[in-house]
């Protein structure tokens, strides 16, 4: 199991390095949030999820939503470095016509839903979720959240619904990096306590360290925590995780590195 | 017309009848069961509905994610709250992601005149047909309404459909022919043609017959599909008449008005006259008074046209 981890834990450490370069070569992405997501999306990947990436529409895989749509850059490095599309599509990325956009869309293999307006993503997972419980399919939605995207409302609405159709086949994961665009997300606007307004909602919740492979694949592998229940994991994190002067600075959320910089974080990911 | 029911009534009526055929076929819903005449629906086939309580943005986007799930969803519910409330998710998850969502807007328009502008939806043609990948469809009675959803039973595609709450007399017959996409042209002419849609199809052709009383030949072409929108219908109407009066229960601005100007000034100018609802909060009242203070019942649609004819110098009296 040990050799798997750090086998997990070496893509991302890659992962990070992808996010960086392509953000640096297209001369825009949202960095920070991006980078503190990447552990996730690696467990779900290459640990979690049932998928097929030479048949993306295979029916019966789990499904994945990334609601905050903005950390795509992560999202196509692992799609990329999963086989769902090649490293050359990868490197298109901020280029003219590119199917990669800023945001994910379908036009790219392996992405379910064209996202990055906040707020959305977990109504169309409770969707899908309740879509396999009344046809008996046996796939299980993930959905990634921000912690700044609780703002918004419907998220709300999402976890109300959830709760209420009793989804034990939906998984949601907060990335909980403590920051958005403007600041800490309690300065901004509170959001807490998440873990308290999701069991109101009739979800089971775990905590984990969201940039720890081996606590986000045990909490993963648990799921569904409960019987009946959606299971929620908030996942602390690192906004900016594994480079020194990005990690938890808000003003890093869509900053590019420059060339030096990038220089200098493509040497601390290696160490 | 005493016996008829309406749109919204041949809607769920329809679903109802394919939903026990087709066991995919969803039906969600935001608390509006009732309005929508949703209740035996629910109650015969309780696995294929989905109620979400008062949350239009979370029914848009929970039916998103049932169509990814391989559902064929209808979103029901008031037009006014669908076309507004959650109009990003239209727009995200349903247009953009081109997911086979439905959106039934019921008792759109001033149905709910006497309620007040929170309740009426005056801007949802245009806002929907603005979105790459939606349909928009007024159907402009019972049977229309109801090949209209046997048709979206059977077709993968995002749409916005809009109907009123009242029943409203017939425009067709159990035997017309339904062609999606397509203007129907209900009457034939020479001197004007009046393009409407939805409920105001049936004031358009009752002010025809006014006009032919003062021997004139109007031409009437019901718009029930605003998108896909039949272009060559609308410049062959203005080739043979040469003037053009549009009529819908809609801001003036942006709707069908808007969507004939934009074929005719670019292929064919002609006069056009745009009859709706002014930039303005409309006045309260039941729907027949409200087209009356509008002048968009029978009788204004003849007013309007023999003004619109007389600046013209068609006639001289």
């Amino acid at each position: 199991m040990l050799s798997k981890m750090k086998e997990l834990e070496k893509i991302a450490t890659e992962i990070r390095q992808t996010v960086l370069q392509n953000i640096a070569s297209a001369g825009g992405g949202h960095t920070g949030g991006s980078l503190s997501s990447v552990d996730i999306l690696v467990a779900l990947y290459f640990h979690s999820m049932k998928i097929d990436p030479e048949h993306p529409e295979w029916k019966e895989r789990d499904r994945f939503i990334l609601s905050k749509g903005h950390s795509v850059e992560s999202y196509h490095a692992v799609l990329s470095r999963r086989g769902f599309f090649s490293r050359e599509i990868l490197e298109t990325y901020g280029r003219y016509n590119s199917i990669l956009a800023g945001h994910p869309t379908r036009k790219v293999p392996g992405i379910e839903l064209n996202s990055g307006a906040l707020g959305h993503g977990l109504s169309v997972g409770v969707g899908l979720a309740l879509a396999a419980k009344r046809s008996g399919a046996a796939y299980t939605t993930y959905v990634l959240t921000g912690d700044g995207e609780h703002g918004e409302g419907s998220l709300m609405e999402a976890a109300a619904a959830a709760g209420h159709y009793r989804l034990d086949n939906l998984v949601s994961i907060i990335d909980r990096n403590g920051l958005q665009i403007s600041g800490h997300t309690e300065d901004v606007m509170a959001i807490e306590n998440l873990e308290a307004k999701y069991r109101a909602c009739g979800w089971s919740v775990k905590e984990c360290n969201g940039n720890q492979m081996k606590e986000v694949v045990d909490i993963l592998d648990t799921a569904p925590f409960e019987k009946e229940r959606p299971s929620l994991i908030i996942a602390h994190t690192t906004k900016g995780k594994g480079v020194s002067f990005i990690e938890n600075r808000a003003n890093w959320h869509h900053r590019v590195p420059s060339e030096e910089e990038l220089k200098q974080a493509m040497k601390e990911l290696k160490q | 017309m005493k016996d008829n029911i309406p749109c919204r009534k041949a809607i769920t009526d329809s679903l109802l009848s394919e939903g026990k055929l087709n066991r995919d076929l969803f039906v969600v819903t935001s608390d509006a069961r009732g309005s929508v005449t949703l209740d035996e629906f629910a109650k015969e086939l309780p696995e294929q509905f989905v109620e979400v309580g008062i949350a239009e943005q979370n029914a848009v986007g929970i039916g998103a994610g049932l169509a990814l799930g391989g559902k064929n969803v209808f979103v029901c519910g008031p037009a006014s709250f669908y076309s507004a409330r959650c109009l990003e998710q239209v727009k995200v998850d349903v247009a953009y992601s081109g997911t086979n969502v439905k959106i039934i807007g019921v008792s759109g328009g001033i149905s709910y005149g006497a309620l007040g502008a929170t309740h009426h939806s005056l801007h949802d043609i245009a806002v929907m047909r603005t979105f790459p990948g939606l349909n928009v469809y007024l159907p402009s009675d019972r049977f229309q309404a109801a090949w209209l959803t046997m048709y979206l039973c059977h077709h993968e595609q995002s749409a916005y459909v809009r109907v009123g709450r009242n029943a409203i007399p017939d425009i067709y017959s159990e035997t017309e022919s339904f062609e999606p996409g397509k203007a129907k042209i209900l009457k034939r002419g020479k001197d004007v043609a009046i393009v409407a849609t939805g409920e105001t199809v049936h004031h358009a052709l009752e002010a025809s017959k006014l006009l032919e009383k003062e021997n004139i030949s109007p031409m009437v072409i019901d718009m029930f599909s605003i998108k896909p929108f039949d272009d060559e219908a609308i410049i062959h109407a203005a080739q043979e008449t040469g003037r053009m009066i549009t009529v819908e229960e809609h801001s003036i601005f942006g709707g069908l008005g808007g969507a004939v100007a934009e074929i005719t000034s670019q292929h064919c100018p002609i006069r056009l006259k745009i009859l709706g609802i002014p930039d303005e909060n409309a006045v309260h009242g039941n729907s027949l008074e409200v087209f009356a203070h509008y002048r968009l019942d029978a009788h204004g649609i003849y007013q309007q046209t023999m003004e619109f004819l007389k600046q013209q110098g068609k006639i001289t009296q």
